[in-house]
């Protein structure tokens, strides 16, 4: 099995599907000759052309809405927000379009256009490039949002974005792109959407997260366990719409549950999982549901010390981890 | 003096890793700040990596062609700079500047899956040392005492509590089967049970049992009983004459309207009967109060009015409280024998069985009667078979001279 990248696994799912199915294109700013900002799309332009690898102008909400105009008379396209800051020109186009054509024409039309945008911060980026969104569209149903943790999730579960007969936004964490590597199987394999994953198998404390966090999440495992601290994690992977059954099997296997997102922390996906966990493990829990998120300031710092302070990384988890177990 | 370390920068977003070229200096080498001192390659660009201090190099840890990532150290210089040790001082000091509170007893805070768990294995958390922050009992605290249950080892419970367990002794677990209904013990049920242990356990409890011919007041009633329901709204139930009749007898003997109160004897001056009254799966005990100087009609309505508040759950305090005896009336089931269970802490309690008609002798003769079997539990150590015997010797007579001589206003 070769050993992957993040990015690579992105550009292997979207290469088999442009090969299994023509109707699968792709279309962004600098998706083409260039092969995207992050080289997502490196060597698709050469080998599948001009006319599955569109260029597109500085038009976020063009994008998506030529993405959903095709979507609609049958094409599968792949739309590249450059960073996810810059999709809210484009959320009228998700929300009002995307996500309601199904509903409002009682199943004539269907919207099968899966929108990927690299999110994200630790990175250096600042205001415009380091952004979480998820939580924009995680109360708007006839969305789905996925957001995986590793190179194998990405390449599983982009090919069922693709394959999805819904909108889906598919989110990946910008600096997970280079920074995890692992061994990604060749051949074709979908991983479900709307299936949360456990990562890690414990009894002392669990750990509820998505994206990069899970990362950080696990490193601060590794070295829990070496104070006998046995911790539990769940990887959401789908955080719109949620896999309550995970969350609720999870949360009532330890009792002491703690929730990480790089969001901002009022209102992100983390207080709908709170409050899943609320409603049906009461007599479960053996401590408060904490969470661990950003501050709810307007943006990600760029200056360094700030943007530390900001980010979610092993050390905070670790901390928030052992304070939950002894308590 | 001081050693530094210079480590991969961030060399553009997204970059996590570099790959060392060449390095542009050796070990022992002297460099001047920002000079050149490695070549790095990225994803995206191939830079050189400035000094980040002047010195001296002295050692190289990461090599030409090594794959390092963002934040390793690729090199460690001597400075001439004299390090300052501002920054580590303030962090120390801001560590001891935070309150080092006192972290109050957790001991008695249970989360409800341990409040959950020490219902459903009748564990007794006052037992059980916690091992979370504040001595908190954690699930995975009962949990292991479980586990050790199951194993069959000896619960290591400290002789802390024995008092507790002596009086609530744990009751053999059944197992649940398939169809077994799991039904949760109510607060008003724990409070019966509560009660009902305590006055068992406590009060020495001795029966008797005599029997009246209540056959007059049987007729009577039921000459009267439809004017009686028509004209005053409330119906006239014969507990409402063995209330009276008993109201009166206690009258006479005070030594059964009274209550222990450990080293004193209360003999009370009002005659509050309690009558139990049952309600689905509870049971209540309201109380008509100085029921001696009530009518047989002002006792009948003040029975009807306390059974509706019971059914509406209008209860008040002031209607459960007070009582000095109590009146219950199991006959209303076909019962013709119980041993009641003294109302705690009162004397005695009567128990009025259903009116049976039976045949009797009465001068030689047979004759088919109305007879009914009065039950009495007493306090023995309040009451003895004397005063007691001579009570239910009135409360028969009274009955049995119920007839339609006397008035029910």
């Amino acid at each position: 099995m070769p050993v992957m990248s993040y990015i690579q696994a992105v550009t292997a799912a979207l290469r088999e599907e442009m090969l299994r199915d023509e109707k699968v294109f792709i279309l962004g700013e600098d998706v083409g000759k260039k092969g995207g900002v992050f080289r997502a799309t490196e060597g698709l332009y050469d080998e599948f052309g001009e006319y599955r690898v569109l260029d597109t102008p500085l038009s976020e909400s063009a994008i998506a809405g030529v993405g959903i105009g095709a979507a609609m008379y049958g094409m599968r396209p792949v739309a590249e927000m450059q960073f996810a800051d810059f999709i809210l020109p484009a959320v009228n186009q998700i929300l009002s379009e995307a996500a309601r054509i199904r509903y409002r024409s009682n199943n004539d039309w269907n919207v099968p256009i899966t929108i990927r945008a690299p999110y994200g911060g630790g990175v250096h980026g600042a205001l415009y490039h380091s952004q979480s969104v998820e939580a924009i569209f995680a109360n708007q149903p006839g969305l789905k949002i996925v957001m995986p943790s590793t190179p194998y999730d990405v390449k599983g579960l982009l090919k069922s974005a693709i394959r999805d007969n819904d909108p889906v936004l598919f989110f990946e964490h910008k600096r997970a792109y280079r920074l995890l590597k692992e061994e990604v199987p060749d051949e074709d394999y979908t991983i479900p959407i709307g299936k949360a994953d456990v990562k890690r198998e414990g009894s002392d404390i669990t750990v509820i997260t998505y994206g990069l966090c899970v990362h950080f999440a696990l490193q601060a495992a590794e070295k829990l366990a070496q104070e006998g601290i046995d911790v539990h994690i769940l990887d959401l992977r789908t955080v719109y719409p949620l896999d309550q059954e995970a969350i609720i099997e999870a949360a009532r296997k330890t009792g002491k549950v703690l929730l990480i997102t790089e969001d901002n922390k009022e209102g992100s996906i983390l207080s709908e999982v709170a409050a899943i966990i609320a409603e049906h493990c009461l007599f479960d829990l053996d401590a408060p549901i904490q969470r661990l998120a950003g501050p709810d300031v307007p943006a990600m710092p760029y200056a360094p010390t700030m943007e530390k302070f900001f980010m979610i990384n092993p050390d905070k988890c670790e901390k928030a981890m052992r304070d939950l177990a002894e308590f | 003096m001081a050693k530094e370390k210079i480590t991969m920068p961030q060399l553009g977003e997204s970059v996590t890793e570099g790959t060392i070229t060449a390095w542009l200096v050796k070990e022992g080498d002297r460099v001047d700040k920002y000079d050149p001192i490695v070549e790095v390659l990225t994803d995206k660009v191939n830079a050189e990596v400035p000094s980040s201090f002047s010195g001296t190099i002295i050692k190289i840890s990461a090599q030409e062609g090594d794959t390092v990532p963002v934040g390793a150290i690729l090199c460690e210089i001597e400075t001439e700079e004299v390090k300052t040790e501002d920054t580590e001082k303030q962090e120390t000091k801001a560590e001891v500047n935070t309150p080092n509170t006192e972290q109050p007893s957790m001991k008695k805070r249970y989360s409800p899956a341990v409040l959950r768990l020490a219902q459903e294995h009748d564990i007794n958390l006052e037992t059980v040392s916690g091992t979370g922050r504040g001595g908190r009992i954690t699930r995975k605290d009962i949990e292991k005492i479980i586990q050790q249950r199951q194993a069959g080892v000896q619960e290591t419970e400290k002789a802390a509590a024995p008092e507790v367990s002596k009086t609530q002794p744990k009751s053999k677990e059944i197992p649940m089967r398939a169809g077994d209904v799991e039904i949760p013990v109510t607060g008003i049920r724990k409070a019966i049970a509560q009660n009902m242990v305590k006055s068992k356990q406590e009060i020495p409890h001795a029966w008797m049992m005599v029997e009246a011919d209540v056959t007059e007041l049987v007729n009577y009633r039921n000459e009267i009983k439809e004017e009686f329901k028509q004209k005053e709204g409330i119906s006239l139930t014969y507990f409402a004459f063995f209330v009276k009749a008993v109201a009166t007898a206690l009258k006479e003997f005070p030594e059964l309207n009274s209550t222990w109160q450990g080293d004193t004897i209360v003999q009370h001056k009002d005659i509050n009967i309690s009558i139990a009254v049952a309600k689905e799966n509870e049971l209540y005990v309201p109380v008509i109060h100085r029921a001696d100087e009530l009518s047989i009609k002002g006792i009948a309505r003040k029975i009807e009015e306390l059974a509706e508040k019971v059914r509406t759950n209008r209860l008040t305090n002031e209607d459960i409280s007070g009582g000095t005896f109590t009146v219950n009336n199991t006959g209303t089931f076909g019962s013709v024998q119980s041993m009641g269970i003294i109302n705690y802490p009162q004397a005695a309690i009567l128990q009025v069985e259903a009116i049976v008609k039976r045949p009797v002798i009465i001068d030689g003769m047979f004759a088919a009667r109305d007879i009914v079997n009065l039950c009495l539990s007493l306090d023995h150590r309040i009451l003895d078979g004397l005063i007691c015997g001579r009570f239910m010797k009135r409360v028969k007579e009274i009955l049995e001279g119920m007839d339609r001589n006397i008035s029910v206003y």
